[in-house]
């Protein structure tokens, strides 16, 4: 099943922390301003290219393209609500595992509970997010498909985190029970 | 003589053949075979050498429960020691040699252990080795270590892939034996997820072998319609060679697999699986007991249950001749077994006064003689069974009758594997009537909710009969399931089995036998503790069972007394007079059989090792020959020696031309916290002694960070970027610290602040640029106005250098002119190979950790772990600048003004140049002055940071002694080795620029 496995480290993208009351409605807004809905509790929500992951009680991670546009409608929605925006593109590596198993790569390493029945994949422009661990490493992850896995860490372990990654796909390796 | 017979033996493949060795010599099997079941059907008995004795032994059990065949297996980076023949899979071409002997297997030096067994009792190592002190490690410890020990460690790396997975299902079955199949049966048909594992590599346990009727069919046709309908549920994960291993609390559970032939190279060896489940069912099984009696360790003799799994399912026959020897129905089954399989049943011996039970009768039918009221009087033979006396039950061994025969199997009844029950404190309650001990349903292991988390089912709870086992196992999935919050019902199968008489607890044959019987009848086969050991222990006062264990080693072995435990305690009791409950068992510690190191290992091995964090121009300086260090859990240049330099001339090279003209450090491990929000200033005037609050936008300052205890635990600049936000530099290993310490406050105690903080270490790469050049080459970068005017010391500014955005900084730790760049991680490397450009005419080089350890310290500059240890405070290192008298209150501040802290003797920074300038004072060497009342030497301090300076071409060096500066003038001793000391007068601790000169132009 682990035929078809494939990691790609990807391109570098805008990545922007903002931490603020994510009960204020300016917190919502900020979502809006990127055409994405507010994700609940270790949820992400897409839309396209853009993405925005619920990191903490008062964190979010928003994922986009374009930094300038993406800073400057956050910004803008944020203004007159306390918070922090900063950028956090060139902290942060992201890569994907995708085909049959992208899970069971990713549960040799994180404690999660990744069944598709418990971890949703993203539907609907919404999907499950965790922040955890991989092996020794900090990440984050969610599925953008049923059979695929993204996940981001910092940026001084990506070649250890793709290292990781491509010993844990290799082929014959997987239990196959996700 | 065992073999090989012509038919049947339902796991071997007759097609194939594997060709291994034993010993070297070239031995042929059949895939399917254990290794212990091709050895018995190649003729070989004797399989291995006991621990203390010497003493031969062969194969007892047939599974996990075997404490005597071990073996060392495979080559180079695949030798493994000390695994059981008994469940190896045999593979072609597979190696394996026999242990614990010298020179061979046959003959064996130390054999000469046993017959000077009387002069090695109970507690011998303690009893001997006590006088004189010196001896027990120079003499006796190497001695006993070389003589001792099973297999010999691998010298070679393992070559072979192992991973950890984490899993989570909801109700987890261990054990694939009928009880198994049925519990998970019953769980999963409710619509929980079930994960079902077995440890061996077929499905259906003892049931395959003793073949009850259930559901009215063969028990093999019955396992494989369970495996089949347990397969084709979407809700269920089987795992064969899957272990359960260890039990622990909320439910998580640790798996060991081994995946497919741990034998063969594969793309994975072990795996080992991390599970949460929401309930455990232990369907483990029951492991038979041996009797105790003269000879039972001789090779030949072996567990009634395990001869029929040798005829059975490797059709192995352990002899010609077999003499049974039971104190139960259930060892009948072994004598009809024999029989059918056209070995010769010398008798039954029984110490029951009449056996007239189903199986009795059975056997008798078949011809066979049941010596019923008789026991063994002992087993004869050298390196073999070739023979047994039997005697009446009751007496001494008197009235001896010799049998012949050439195998013996033993039963002693049975005992439920209760190990995953009672790793998290499941209790047990002694059967009185199956002379066993029995999970006690009422007091399990106890989860977060106060439930248990733990069943068992089948023979594992105690129903030692099918019905009953199945029964008790269709309600454990059911029950469990339930609690979960499944709910279905599931009928029970039925099944049918012989009905059995009452089995006859015997701990030792004859009831009346003498010291020179007890002496050679052993309990534990693995580690030689015979019943006249435990007796001792008992006399000697070794009652509770924990101190007897370990005077004895009973248990103690690899097989952690698998089969020696209740037969010891039972002896122990009768030894004391007490009943076996009350004796109590040992503890059952996880793993239930040893696991490898490679699973506990996983990935973290090789490449895989530890993560390394790498900065932006990690690469440039692998490029570059850079020495590295290991600082928090980043690698940074120490040095970069050239070719045929040493490091030490390196780093000196490295000083010298960053302080005559531009050296450059990458420093972007420097710990980099954003702190934003309307009360930022007030925060960060509670976290440092100093004020910042008062600090200008554009402007940096130096501070430190102490704990509640006054003591100082980081320092760093800060820098304010604007009204609102604030950048807090710290230590390299510091930055996580730091960020937890900020939120910690924020979210307890200061919630009311409005701050908010990011760790922002990774999205800049950080370059000091540094020396008399150091302006004029950035400068030529063309984009950003860095003169003195413009940017003064300790200021900074944004702007685009070469091309770049970025935060130029004014700040020195060297001394010297310096910048701090801070750039976009992402083009930090293009900003280091445009500066190593643009200095190029200036000979710019990069300088690295040590470089800058050595100029901070030529200035007198702290460093965090250096001159700090957890015990200091700012004021011990004379700081007091830096800690704010103004401020009401910040981290420390009422700590350091305790007594003790502002006494004025503590030990206090000073510098030391030595007497001799080319004498360097180890780091930590202590100050001493004179003795003390009680003859020991007086320590007055320490040396905490000590280097050769380029610079100064000499020596200097900083130290924490008592009165610090006080002392300035003094000569002080620092002693530096047995009888070697080093004098160094006290100066003050900037040893160079005192006047600060060079950073400030």
């Amino acid at each position: 099943m682990s035929d078809a496995l494939k990691v790609t480290r990807a391109a570098p993208c805008a990545m922007i922390s903002l931490k603020c009351d994510l009960s204020d409605p300016a917190a919502v807004a900020a979502c809006a301003a990127l055409g994405l809905g507010l994700p609940g509790l270790r949820r992400i929500a897409v839309a396209g290219d853009v993405a925005v992951a619920w990191m903490a009680s008062d964190e979010l991670l928003f994922i986009a393209p374009d930094m300038a546009a993406a800073m400057a409608a956050i910004k803008g929605a944020m203004d007159g609500c306390p918070h922090l925006v900063v950028d956090l593109s060139d902290a942060r590596a992201r890569f994907r595992v995708d085909g049959p198993g992208a899970r069971e790569v990713i549960a040799k390493g994180a404690p999660a509970d990744l069944r598709r029945t418990v971890f949703a994949a993203v539907q609907d422009g919404e999907g499950d997010f965790r922040r955890t661990r991989l092996g020794q490493i900090a990440a984050a992850f969610w599925a953008p498909a049923d059979d695929a896995m993204e996940l981001i860490c910092f940026r001084s372990v990506a070649d250890h985190a793709e290292a990781w990654l491509r010993q844990a796909a290799r082929k014959g390796s997987l239990p196959g029970v996700l | 003589m065992s073999h090989r017979i012509a038919t049947g033996g339902r796991l071997i493949d007759r097609a194939t053949t594997c060709a291994f060795t034993m010993d070297g010599k070239p031995v042929q099997g059949h895939r399917g075979d254990t290794l212990a079941s091709a050895l018995m059907a190649s003729g070989r008995m004797l399989l291995g050498r006991s621990f203390k004795y010497h003493r031969p032994r062969g194969v007892v059990g047939a599974g996990w429960e075997e404490p005597n065949a071990l073996f060392q297996i495979g080559k180079g980076g695949r030798y493994e020691p000390n695994q059981r023949a008994t469940t190896v899979e045999l593979t072609d071409g597979m190696v394996t040699e026999s242990q614990n002997r010298w020179p061979s297997l046959e003959f064996d030096v130390g054999q000469i252990n046993d017959k000077l067994s009387r002069f090695f009792p109970a507690g011998f190592y303690y009893k001997t080795f006590i006088a004189p002190r010196a001896a027990w490690k120079h003499v006796f410890e190497p001695i006993i270590r070389r003589a001792a020990g099973l297999g010999k460690p691998p010298t070679e790396a393992d070559p072979d892939q192992y991973e950890h997975y984490y899993h989570f299902t909801d109700v987890l079955v261990v054990g694939g034996g009928i009880a198994g199949l049925t519990a998970a049966r019953a769980a999963a048909e409710t619509g929980a997820s079930v994960m079902l594992v077995e440890q061996s590599w077929w499905w259906g346990g003892r049931a395959l072998v003793d073949a009850p009727v259930i559901d009215g069919m063969p028990a093999t046709d019955w396992i494989d319609a369970q495996v089949a309908a347990l397969s084709a549920m979407p809700n269920v994960t089987m795992r064969l060679r899957c272990q359960g291993s260890a039990v622990h609390d909320h439910g998580h559970v640790l798996l060991f697999e081994r995946c497919a032939n741990e034998h063969e190279a594969g793309p994975m060896r072990h795996r080992l699986w991390r599970l949460r489940v929401g309930r455990i069912i232990t369907a483990s099984g029951a492991v038979e007991r041996p009797l105790s009696f003269a000879g039972n360790d001789l090779p030949g003799v072996m567990l009634a249950s395990a001869m029929r799994d040798y005829l059975d399912l490797w059709a192995v026959a352990p002899g010609n001749r077999v003499l049974v020897v039971a104190n139960n129905d259930d060892g009948y089954r072994t004598a009809l077994a024999l029989h059918g399989a056209g070995v010769t049943v010398a008798a039954v011996v029984d110490p029951r006064p009449d056996a007239k039970g189903t199986l009795p009768e059975a056997v008798r039918a078949a011809g066979i003689s049941v010596r019923a009221g008789m026991a063994m009087k002992k087993a004869l033979g050298g390196k073999k069974v070739n023979g047994a006396e039997i005697c009446p039950a009751q007496g001494d061994g008197a009235g001896a009758e010799k049998i012949a025969c050439d195998a013996i199997a033993m039963s002693g009844g049975w005992s439920p594997i209760v190990h995953l029950w009672s790793h998290c404190g499941g209790k047990l309650n002694w059967d009185d009537a199956n002379a066993m001990f029995c999970p006690d349903p009422a007091r399990p292991p106890l989860g977060h909710d106060g439930a248990g988390f733990v069943a068992t089912a089948g023979t594992a709870s105690g129903h030692l009969r099918t019905a009953g086992a199945l029964t008790d196992a269709a309600a454990a999935g059911i029950a469990c399931a339930a609690a979960l919050g499944f709910d279905g019902a599931m009928q029970a199968p039925t099944a049918q089995d012989a009905d059995e008489a009452p089995m006859l607890p015997i701990w030792i044959m004859p009831a009346g036998a003498g010291s020179s019987l007890r002496a050679k009848a052993f309990l534990d086969f693995q580690n030689d503790v015979k019943v006249a050991d435990v007796q001792l222990a008992a006399r000697e006062g070794y009652e509770s069972v924990e101190h007897a264990k370990r005077y004895t080693t009973l248990g103690m072995a690899t097989d952690q007394g698998k089969l020696s435990n209740i037969n010891g305690l039972a002896i122990l009791a009768g030894s004391l007079g007490a009943k076996i409950p009350q004796v109590g068992t040992t503890t059952f510690r996880p793993p239930w059989t040893p696991i490898s190191f490679g699973a506990i290992t996983g990935d973290a091995c090789g490449p895989l090792f530890k993560p390394l964090r790498r900065t932006p121009m990690d690469a440039w300086h692998e490029a570059h020959g850079a020495k590295w260090e290991p600082v928090g859990d980043w690698r940074r240049p120490y040095a970069y020696p050239r070719s045929g330099e040493s490091v030490k001339d390196a780093v000196a090279r490295e000083i010298l031309a960053a302080r005559a003209g531009i050296g450059m450090l990458d420093a972007s491990t420097l710990g980099k916290i954003v702190v934003s929000g309307p009360d930022a200033g007030k925060f960060l005037d509670l976290l440092y002694t100093n004020m910042m609050s008062n600090l200008k936008p554009g402007r940096c300052r130096y501070g430190l960070m102490c704990t509640e205890n006054g003591f100082l635990f980081d320092d760093g600049v800060v820098v304010r970027v604007s009204d609102d936000e604030f950048l807090c530099h710290t230590t390299t290993g510091g930055a996580e610290r730091v960020h937890g310490w900020m939120e910690e406050w924020l979210q307890t105690e200061w919630w009311d602040l409005k701050v908010f903080t990011a760790n922002v270490t990774e999205q800049s790469a950080q370059i000091a640029v540094i020396g008399p050049k150091a302006r004029e080459v950035l400068q030529s970068l063309g984009g950003m106005d860095l003169s003195g005017d413009a940017l003064s010391f300790m200021g900074f500014v944004d702007g685009v250098l070469g091309g770049i955005p970025t935060r130029v900084h004014r700040i020195s730790f060297s001394g010297e002119l310096s910048f701090e760049l801070a750039i976009p991680a992402n083009r930090g490397r293009e900003m280091w190979d445009a500066i190593l450009k643009a200095g190029a005419p200036h000979g710019v080089g990069p300088y690295g950790t040590e470089a800058m350890h050595i100029m901070r310290a030529e200035k007198g500059f702290i460093m965090i772990g250096d001159e700090t240890d957890g015990t200091v405070t700012p004021q011990d290192l004379d700081l007091h600048w830096a800690v704010s008298k103004k401020k009401a209150d910040f981290i420390g501040k009422r700590a350091q003004e305790r007594p003790d802290l502002m006494r004025r003797d503590r030990r206090r920074l000073v510098g030391l140049l030595t007497l001799i300038p080319s004498d360097v004072l180890p780091d930590g060497a202590p100050a001493v002055d004179g003795m003390t009342a009680d003859g020991r030497t007086r320590m007055i301090g320490h040396v905490t940071s000590s280097y050769m300076s380029p610079t100064l071409g000499r020596s200097i060096a900083m130290a924490l002694v008592d009165r610090g500066m006080e002392r300035e003038g003094e000569t002080m001793t620092f002693s530096v080795g047995p009888d070697q000391v080093m004098e160094a007068v006290v100066v003050s601790a900037v040893f160079f620029d005192p006047e600060g000169e060079k950073q400030n132009v």
